[in-house]
């Protein structure tokens, strides 16, 4: 068995099993770690097929930015174990309709998968180039519109979650920087004299 | 198969030299950092074990790891003695792909930048686990404020990083260096044309490595020790030279990103003679000064201006600069000006 053969195996095993436990963890924060081993193993695999960009962007974006926020959320709650067990029986059909459900999709989606005749672009070179400058050119060249159109999504979940925390109270002191940075001594500081046992 | 086996034990054998090294390299970094900030204080800082105190680092560490590791009742136990191998794994991990000297890297990566960043990035990880898993208030709110400030300060950082690539037009650490080989030697190097990146760098750089004055995760006076309140012996000492180790593989960012990497002051004789390994340490090291000057001279930050400053002047300050260096590169290279 060569080298890579031995991460392949490695990597796919401990995904698998830490997709496992995901489910399987009592502690939700210990789901949410599993799921981030999950990802880095993900990651590893794309490092073995070559996709070294695709594997940074995913450990950067998902386990640097996303589940930080996930474990942030999930670390706040405040979760009672013998109430989560209490309601297993109760959501059991519900759980397995969902299951279901996802089950037979993805096996009509991969079922279905025929190469669908993404025919690479003319002219370019793409043994000669590293994957990141293969993704750039077609990013930015055949799927601009559609890049586009997935920064403006984001754009507009951006200002959403904005308006949504964005609260001005009137009669809230707040700091304004702007506004200490314009002070100058003159406005400031006034010299009195101060008579004796009178005061300012 | 018997290759596969071979070119594993040299690799091996490279990450275990590399890893020695650095990990004196940061024995002595500890002790710079107290010297140097008992000189700014005027006290003489450690002085006892070996000459001029030299030796304090090593009998820390042997300090450390024979007293015994007190793990909280209330803890986490796995999670809670996870968190400090997980920053020290990660922070050794991002060494991998540092070029120390031209090829000198354990694995020369097309996508070493990003590589390094997404490494950097993990580290909160040990941090949330920390403060989480010691079931502890302190702790707690450390991990919060940690999450927060490290992900603000990642998003600069991961700018900045994106106009160095556009000038050097790779991801490549080495090919990153080598794009700041000019005639012009250390006027060529990148912190001059991009001067203000490189304020912001070293500033989002002391935040993500929780350096004062941004180390409100572990401010004294507020949260004692911060995520490392209840830890004790070898895991606190794992979450030192994690943290310590990060400070290091930032400052060689640095030099790899603005100070060109191993290469020469300037290109002529007696600077070309020294190896470029040697230029390279000395400019982490200055790199280092730097950082240790920072935390003697600067109070520390209050937690709502650090987030505006990550926020609302690095943000927009860095995401313009990538427009106007973008725009630069363009004109320059359609008039055949650059390089």
């Amino acid at each position: 068995m060569s080298l890579p053969a031995a991460f392949f195996y490695l990597f796919s095993a401990l995904m698998l099993v830490s997709a496992l436990m995901v489910i399987f963890a009592r502690n939700p924060v210990h789901s949410v770690l599993f799921l981030i081993l999950a990802f880095v193993n993900a990651s590893g695999l794309f490092v073995l097929l070559g996709a070294e960009f695709l594997a940074m962007i995913l450990v950067v974006v998902y386990v640097g930015a996303v589940a930080v926020l996930f474990l942030f959320v999930v670390m706040m709650l405040d979760v009672d174990f013998a109430e989560l067990k209490q309601g297993f029986m109760h959501n059991l059909p519900l759980g397995l309709l969902i299951g279901a459900v996802a089950i037979v999709e993805l096996v009509l989606a991969v079922g279905g998968w025929t190469d669908a005749g993404v025919t690479p672009m003319r002219n370019m070179p793409i043994e000669a180039m590293t994957n990141t400058e293969a993704l750039g050119l077609v990013l930015y060249t055949k799927y601009f519109y559609l890049f586009q159109a997935a920064g403006l999504v984001l754009l507009t979940a951006m200002i959403g979650a904005i308006v949504l925390t964005l609260q001005h109270r009137p009669g809230v002191k707040r700091q304004s920087i702007e506004a200490q940075n314009a002070r100058t001594p003159a406005g400031a500081v006034e010299l009195r004299k101060a008579p004796s046992r009178a005061g300012v | 198969m018997d290759g596969w086996l071979l070119t594993f034990l040299i690799l091996l054998g490279k990450s275990l030299l590399l890893v020695a090294v650095l990990l004196i390299y940061v024995a002595y970094i500890l002790y710079a950092d107290r010297k140097i900030w008992a000189a700014v204080q005027l006290r003489r800082g450690p002085n006892v074990v070996g000459p001029w105190g030299l030796l304090q680092s090593f009998a820390d560490m042997i300090k450390f790891v024979v007293k015994e590791p007190v793990i909280p009742a209330g803890a986490n136990k796995g999670v809670f003695l996870l968190a400090p191998f997980v920053t020290g794994m990660l922070a050794l991990a991002a060494w991998a792909a540092i070029p120390v000297a031209d090829g000198w890297a354990v694995a020369n990566l097309n996508v070493g930048i990003l590589y390094i960043f997404a490494v950097s990035s993990l580290g909160v990880y040990g941090v949330i686990m920390g403060g989480w898993a010691s079931n502890s208030k302190y702790p707690f709110l450390s991990a919060l404020r940690s999450a927060a400030q490290m992900v603000s300060y990642e998003v600069s950082i991961g700018i900045v990083i994106i106009t160095v690539q556009l000038c050097a037009g790779s991801l490549n650490l080495t090919e990153i260096v080598r794009a700041q080989d000019t005639r012009f030697g250390m006027f060529g190097w990148y912190w001059l044309p991009l001067f203000p990146m490189f304020i912001i760098f070293f500033i989002s750089a002391l935040a993500e490595t929780n350096r004062p004055p941004f180390d409100l995760v572990e401010a004294e006076s507020e949260l004692v020790a911060g995520f490392m309140v209840e830890y004790s012996s070898t895991p606190y000492m794992m979450f030192m030279l994690g943290e310590y180790v990060a400070i290091v593989s930032m400052c060689a960012m640095t030099t790899i990103l603005f100070l060109g990497g191993w290469l020469p002051p300037l290109p002529f004789a007696p600077f070309t003679w020294v190896p470029g390994v040697i230029w390279f340490v000395l400019k982490s090291t200055l790199v280092f000064f730097m950082f240790a000057m920072v935390k003697a001279f600067v109070p520390r930050y209050r937690y709502d201006q650090l987030m505006r400053l990550g926020w609302k002047v690095f943000l927009p300050v860095s995401l313009a600069m990538v427009v106007i260096v973008a725009g630069a590169l363009r004109v320059l290279d359609a008039n055949g000006w650059r390089g």
